[in-house]
């Protein structure tokens, strides 16, 4: 057995069985990393030492009986999400020496669960792509074919779960940071409710749509990680109080009476394939077979999704993006006469070029004469998006979705073109503008052997649907057990 | 064009970047692209539809005001680019 190809629910049995201990399971993940990250450049930071001695200290934890699902589990974090002295970069040279002087809400809470932290992975920088090329630190390969991206931004971390360089990872999920590189590396992408999980200490993209949530190698582990990390945080006023219910319990109830909805609009988008198309038809059928009853739906407002978008994500940027400004923390350039060229020179040196793309954007956006044309247009958009979400899930439950147009594209293939990179966002957008929840679960391949997702979203916390949808659906497939040959 | 290269130098002052003048070009023929294609919004009647700014309905978050640790100085000082002393330090701002 191969400890790190383990899930986190077969590492716990083997661990509170005294099986297997911490130490061994968290080494046996950084060799792993030793050996395989050179080629797939998932990690930006290893902290070796300090997982080693969160393993002992787990492990005494566990001698002393003091066991929860995520005791001793090795897990990778995204760069985005503060960890206390431990260098958060958010791939930008902005922050690349940038060490946290607190723990995030979910770091704290992971850590109180006795989970090890692996380290910190890539992603495109301030969480701005959808490939994680526009990292700024360096590139990561998707383990199924080194030639294509990983997806993005979350593509460190969806590539360290897929090459079992970790037993599962959180990311965050601004435009589907989650959703798209799962469904590109062939794993589970869970995009919280917004307000389910705090984003105190996630560095801020955009704020009404950022959330963290897991990526993991199966769907009852994403449900461990959710238990984990999700509800009411005081730090965050944006997080909502709500019991947190058991994301476990929910997974063996079956399908009957389900009511699965399928977006009309969704069949039109440009320049989906006809792979992914294929996998996701083959997969409703399999939900439908399980018990789910089938209907389409419309979402009249898809084709302004993209637009609607990518006017409100830029501004809320230009807004959060304004604190790195060279003196409080941060990069900060030398060659300056005035504090005016202080800023400047910091800012344009610091952040790489698609972060300066869309803090022009959103700053123009919002500056005077252009602000009820864009941002004030685009917010009215979105309610109307959020709608159609509000009528869709009056008749269902539901709605199934493929999670990208096509299978990860190659490395370079879009870089220098970032409208068609947008448009790629076409299905995972809309879930942060209505902050409804998301999820991407393995449902096929293409001809090329690339892995495609499927996606379920649903109403407002409602992740338990969600969760049981896919469990299900996992349970009658095997798309999840392959493995990619590294 | 969409916007022009003045205009580009009109917000990246307005947000406090520098461009360098071998990129402008392409930049600004970048931009103009997304803002052609976010026109589209204009085909949406919006007449008397309420902006959403915030995906779940939330009243004010209050707390009880109540004295609590913050972080204490020295960590709050300790990513400074410069300091001296308890303060971070910036160029001049006062001729």
């Amino acid at each position: 057995m191969n400890l790190h190809e383990l899930t986190i629910e077969k590492a716990h049995r083997l661990l509170k069985q005294k099986d297997i201990s911490s130490q061994e399971l968290t080494r046996a993940v950084l060799d792993r990393i030793d050996t395989i990250d050179e080629k797939i450049g998932a990690y930006i930071t290893v902290a070796r030492e300090t997982a080693m001695t969160q393993a002992d200290l787990a492990d005494k934890a566990i001698g002393e009986g003091n066991i929860s699902p995520l005791t001793g589990i090795p897990l990778a974090i995204k760069d985005l999400i503060c960890t206390k002295n431990l260098r958060t970069t958010c791939a930008s040279k902005i922050l690349e020496n940038f060490m946290p002087p607190y723990d995030a809400t979910v770091i704290r809470k992971l850590k109180r669960a006795g989970a090890v932290i692996l380290g910190k992975t890539n992603m495109d920088e301030f969480a701005m792509g959808s490939s994680t090329e526009h990292s700024n630190i360096k590139l990561t390969h998707n383990p199924w074919d080194l030639t294509r991206i990983p997806g993005g931004s979350s593509g460190g971390s969806a590539a360290a779960v897929a090459a079992d360089m970790c037993l599962g990872a959180l990311g965050s999920d601004t435009g589907g940071s989650i959703r798209q590189p799962a469904s590109h590396c062939g794993i589970v992408g869970m995009k919280p409710t917004y307000g389910m999980v705090s984003r105190f200490g996630l560095v801020a993209f955009a704020s009404s749509l950022d959330q963290i949530g897991p990526l993991s190698k199966d769907v009852t582990d994403s449900a461990l990680l959710m238990n984990a990390i999700s509800g009411y945080d005081s730090k965050d006023s944006t997080s909502v109080s709500k019991d947190v219910p058991d994301f476990i319990s929910f997974l063996e109830d079956g399908l009957k009476g389900i009511t699965i909805g399928i977006p009309r609009e969704y069949n039109a988008v440009d320049g989906l394939d006809s792979d992914v198309s294929a996998a996701v038809k083959n997969a409703i059928k399999i939900i439908e077979k399980l018990g789910a009853r089938c209907i389409e739906v419309s979402l009249p407002h898809t084709e302004f999704v993209v637009a609607a978008y990518y006017v409100i994500a830029p501004s809320e940027a230009s807004s959060n993006l304004a604190r790195y400004d060279g003196v409080k923390y941060g990069f900060r350039d030398k060659d300056n006469k005035n504090i005016i060229q202080m800023y400047k020179k910091t800012r344009s040196k610091g952040f790489g070029r698609e972060v300066q793309r869309r803090i022009i954007i959103g700053t123009y956006s919002l500056s005077a004469g252009y602000y009820d044309a864009y941002y004030g247009k685009a917010s009215q958009v979105r309610t109307l998006i959020m709608e159609d979400f509000k009528k869709a899930f009056e008749i269902c439950d539901v709605l199934l979705s493929p999670v990208a147009p096509t299978s990860a594209f190659r490395i370079g293939e879009m870089r220098d073109d970032p409208l068609t990179m947008y448009l790629s966002d076409i299905f995972t957008l809309s879930a942060n503008l209505a902050g409804i929840p998301g999820m991407s679960v393995p449902c096929g391949f293409s001809a090329d052997g690339l892995p495609i997702g499927l996606q379920i979203m649903g109403k407002h916390f409602n992740e338990e649907i969600l969760f049981k949808v896919a469990y299900n659906f996992e349970q009658n497939t095997d798309f999840h057990k392959k493995k990619p040959q590294i | 064009m969409k916007i022009t290269k003045e205009e580009v130098l009109y917000v990246a002052n307005l947000a406090r970047l520098e461009m360098d003048e071998g990129s402008i070009d392409k930049f600004a023929r970048q931009i103009g692209t997304v803002l052609e294609y976010v026109d589209t919004l204009n085909r949406v009647d919006t007449e008397g539809v309420p902006p959403t700014s915030h995906a779940i309905f939330l009243t004010n978050a209050f707390r009880e005001d109540e004295i609590i640790k913050h972080l204490d100085r020295e960590a709050a000082l300790a990513n400074a680019p410069e300091k001296e002393d308890e303060n971070f330090v910036v160029p001049k701002v006062i001729e």
